[in-house]
């Protein structure tokens, strides 16, 4: 249970870091919140060369304002996150994901933008990420590159994300006015990572949903949009008719990967449950009748 | 590949360490095995179990997740440096009161959560304290005295 020998460089510099990543390559590990990292250390289940501590680099942190665009640097703490009132105000859903996020010890160190370049599948913010439509800004050597949510998500722990490319920032688009949103997730013990999960984000208007998006995690190898189950929900009046069309279409969408939490059938009942009272919750936070 | 040392300096419970020690070494081994304080204790070593819980620059943070080069100019305390203090004093007493602990491994971990969400003066249902300690294993209580005490302390600091 003791890490493995490795090298330890503390970036001083964003372009330090980057420079670091160029000279490394696959070699290196960056170390952000370590919350992730260091279990996977300490257990030996990796054994970068190098690790580079981004730690230091403030301009990464920081949650601010820029139009219609909440703008997360990627070192941002879980818990400067969950304690933003621009987060509060601009993305509910994120605010109401934040208590799931591990543990106050653990949400001290973890930061967001590290959740969301590890992209393990049931994790929170990665599928907070997609609902929303963010967009994830990496940067390299040779300049930054903006990647939609939607195209960063590749599969297990993998991402658009090229070894020599820092995550450094993430654009979340507001909510807007009349959209609703709703995070649910079930775990064995508060703050442990999800069994199933849902995210639900769009318009619903009384009873009938207009545009919504479900982004399913814990149960495949990345977060991903229900489009089956989206296809037979939008356009519809939320009753128990359109709950059955839509978890029966979610069997086209998901083929969940079972773990020690659960066997596949269990984990695909439990999205069922959960996409039926996302909805549920979703139709009365809009004002409409469940 | 060979071992790489690293010169770290901190302050640990209000006095200043100057150490070099392998750059793996992770905050916790480091506080007790270069520097001594055995009161924070490692369990599951990868961030479950809460056991090795100290503050780092006033956050309670998994000692056994944060190297202690990352420490580098941090002022740490421990449950050490928080019982001499006194900050906790009243909560140390209600646990023994309230038969909080049994065999007492994973006490100094749930007493530094504690003191963080005792630390935001605030109302607070069971269930908060619940949830709040959820990071924090014991497997001798079954938590009920653990969430007494530390409400019966909350209570008492609200009412001053």
């Amino acid at each position: 249970m003791k890490a493995p020998k490795f090298s330890y460089i503390r970036a001083d510099s964003l372009d330090h870091a980057l420079e670091l990543l160029d000279k490394h390559g696959e070699d290196a590990r960056i170390l952000a919140g370590g919350q992730s990292l260091m279990p996977t250390l300490n257990m030996r289940l990796s054994q970068p060369e190098v690790l580079v501590d981004i730690n230091r680099l403030n301009d990464l942190k920081g949650i601010s304002l820029d139009g219609d665009t909440v703008v997360i640097g990627a070192l941002t703490r879980h818990i400067d996150v969950m304690n933003s009132d621009i987060v509060a105000e601009h993305l509910p859903l994120i605010a109401e994901a934040m208590p799931h996020v591990a543990h106050v010890a653990i949400r001290n160190r973890g930061t967001i933008g590290g959740s969301i370049a590890l992209s393990d599948p049931a994790a929170e913010m990665p599928a907070c990420a997609l609902a929303l439509g963010a967009t994830l800004i990496v940067q390299s050597s040779s300049g930054k590159r903006e990647i939609p949510a939607e195209e960063f998500f590749h599969g297990l722990y993998e991402t658009a994300r090229a070894e020599n490319e820092l995550l450094v920032e993430i654009r979340y688009p507001s909510q807007k006015k009349d959209n609703v949103s709703v995070f649910m997730e079930l775990a064995r013990r508060h703050g442990d990572y999800a069994i199933a999960g849902v995210c639900a984000y769009g318009k619903v208007s009384g009873n009938m949903v207009e545009d919504m998006r479900l982004v399913y995690f814990a149960s495949e190898d990345r977060p991903i949009i229900g489009e089956n189950a989206v296809a037979a929900l939008n356009g519809k009046a939320w009753c128990d008719e359109t709950k059955d069309a839509v978890t029966s279409a979610l069997e086209n969408d998901l083929d969940p990967m079972a773990n020690l939490h659960g066997s596949a059938t269990m984990k695909m009942h439990l999205q069922k449950v959960l996409t039926g009272r996302v909805m549920d919750t979703a139709v009365t936070r809009a004002g409409g009748a469940s | 590949m060979s071992e790489e040392m690293v010169t770290v300096n901190m302050t640990v419970n209000g006095e200043p360490v100057t150490k070099t020690i392998p750059v793996r070494t992770h905050l916790v081994d480091f506080i007790r095995t270069e520097l001594g304080f055995t009161g924070s204790h490692l369990g599951c070593e990868h961030g479950v179990c809460g056991a090795c819980s100290v503050r780092v620059d006033g956050d309670v943070v998994r000692g056994c997740l944060m190297l202690a080069a990352q420490a580098e100019g941090a002022d740490v305390m421990t449950i050490e440096g928080i019982t001499d203090t006194g900050e906790i004093a009243d909560l140390q007493d209600k646990f023994v009161e309230r038969n909080a602990l049994q065999c007492g491994f994973c006490t100094p971990g749930m007493l530094m959560t504690a003191a963080e969400l005792l630390s935001h003066k605030s109302e607070m249902s069971r269930n908060d304290i619940r949830e709040f300690m959820s990071g924090n294993y014991c497997r001798c209580t079954g938590y009920h005295a653990i969430v007494d005490a530390i409400e019966s302390i909350n209570n008492e600091r609200l009412k001053g």
